[in-house]
């Protein structure tokens, strides 16, 4: 296993850090250029996805890390960076830009404003169940033939997939990095 | 079976969460949609959407009080980042107003005419979190202890003068160093000498930070102020009339979000803050006839 970066523009980086270094993986924070081709695996936080992708630009990180996605770097998104990986996002601004690595469509706050952010158990496919916290998520509404769900949530209305993967990028619409479970980094760093 | 029964909205996790997710940005007030576009353009993370900056509050007088639910509900639908609004102190009508139109934070706010002398909102009650203001860490755990989610260092609202701003920042993270070095018989009688809850105080001792995040608010109006505060423990930054009394508040908003970002990047600060037009005129903090910071208890 290579070296893991969080993308620390903004956003919920403190708690992807304390996650990886409960795994015992010491990850370090990538704001420019150099500190993204010194990584092998990249997390994009949870955050704000317009903030996000507005500092990607003025980082001067947009191309850069869009070739590496291209070259197959590994990516785990959460909530913001799911949106930045996303094919499709609707409820989004006019001029909203992602990167269309995972062939899902989402749209942004799904769920509703944040007095209907919640938090739920969620299954995994393996049958277990991890803790999921949504805040004003983005809702995966459909996956490609090429995504595999990892996890889903289910609720009155249906069952959502909440954790996919395509090859080596995975997106959830949660915040694994808000609990003390540390199940997704694990299964996406022992991917690497 | 349906995990309905077990999906819980208002959680306190939910509800500090929203403000881990802004950690690290800026959140700008604007009166009006069109603002609040030039915000989001410039990537700020959250507005806080108002009648008055603090600066016309100031100049205008009178009783200040929460917006016009319609000109929130039009800065609603015109960004897709999170609205904040103001409720006053102690008015928990108001917050239930807000929480009612689904804004996604409220700001039980100094820069309002209070509504209570004595007592603070229960914030516990609502499924809306709140962000409220201190000026020392024993103000700040009474708000937590009334369930606030998040804490924004005062300053001094529409003065784009950082002093206060530094002066309560510096204030908060010095009495938590001092709550670290604290024996375990000596931190019965900081909880008093502060007057905050002490279950509080011993978990500030244990991690050395709040239990909430800290942002810093009053006063910033240049890309260097967002720094220094940065540097100073601020997670993010609240900018007032700084963004939109300042001669270009276009640049200005690009400008002071990037030195959020980079605040430890000299070079960074440096080339946002050149040409950049002038800041807020402002006024000297010392030279106020009302302190907003004053209020709240």
């Amino acid at each position: 296993m290579g070296s893991v970066g969080v993308l620390a523009l903004q956003g919920d980086v403190r708690e992807h850090l304390a996650t990886l270094s409960a795994l015992g993986v010491e990850a370090g924070c990538v704001r420019t250029p150099a500190e993204l081709d010194a990584v092998d695996a990249l997390i994009l936080p949870g955050g704000e996805s317009t903030a996000i992708a507005h500092l990607l630009v003025t980082s001067g990180l947009r191309d850069p890390l869009g070739a590496r996605l291209g070259e197959g770097m590994a990516v785990l998104g959460t909530c913001a960076g799911l949106i930045l990986l996303a094919r499709e996002v609707l409820d989004g601004r006019a001029d909203q830009w992602g990167y269309g690595a995972l062939d899902v469509t989402v749209r942004r706050n799904g769920y509703g404003r944040q007095i209907a952010s919640f938090e739920a158990p969620l299954a995994l496919v393996d049958g277990s169940s991890v803790p999921g916290v949504f805040i004003r998520a983005p809702r995966i509404l459909e996956c490609g033939p090429r995504v595999e769900v990892l996890a889903t949530y289910a609720h009155a209305e249906g069952v959502d997939p909440v954790l996919v993967r395509q090859g080596p990028v995975w997106g959830a619409s949660f915040h694994p990095e808000l609990t003390a479970d540390t199940t997704v980094h694990r299964l996406f760093v022992e991917s690497l | 079976m349906s995990d309905t029964q077990t999906t819980r909205t208002g959680s306190t996790l939910v509800k500090r969460g929203l403000a881990d997710m802004l950690r690290g940005g800026v959140i700008m007030d604007v009166v009006n949609p069109e603002q609040a576009k030039v915000a989001e353009d410039a990537g700020a993370v959250a507005v806080m959407a108002l009648e008055r900056v603090p600066a016309d509050i100031r100049r205008d007088g009178g009783v200040a009080r929460m917006s016009d639910p319609q000109m929130i509900q039009e800065i609603q639908a015109a960004v897709t980042v999170p609205v904040m609004a103001k409720a006053r102190i102690g008015h928990f009508a108001e917050a239930q107003v807000l929480e009612a139109l689904g804004v996604d934070y409220v700001d039980e706010s100094e820069v309002l005419t209070p509504a209570d002398e004595e007592n603070h909102i229960d914030k516990w009650a609502f499924t809306v979190p709140f962000v409220c203001g201190a000026t020392n860490l024993g103000e700040a755990l009474r708000r937590i202890g009334e369930g606030a989610c998040l804490i924004r260092s005062k300053g001094e609202a529409g003065t784009g003068d950082v002093v206060e701003a530094v002066r309560h920042l510096r204030s908060i993270t010095a009495m938590i160093r001092r709550c670290q070095s604290a024996d375990a018989n000596e931190l019965y009688a900081v909880a008093k000498d502060l007057r905050a809850p002490l279950p509080l105080v011993l978990e500030v001792a244990e991690t050395g930070h709040l239990p909430v995040p800290l942002f810093c608010a009053g006063g910033i109006s240049t890309p260097a102020d967002a720094s220094l505060v940065r540097q100073l423990g601020a997670e993010a930054v609240f900018v007032g009339s700084g963004i939109f009394k300042s001669e270009d508040p276009v640049r200005m908003a690009h400008a002071i979000v990037e030195a959020s970002t980079h605040f430890d990047d000299p070079a960074a600060v440096a080339k946002v803050s050149t040409g950049l037009g002038s800041a807020m005129r402002g006024w000297e903090t010392s030279s106020l006839d009302q302190r907003l910071a004053e209020r709240g208890w």
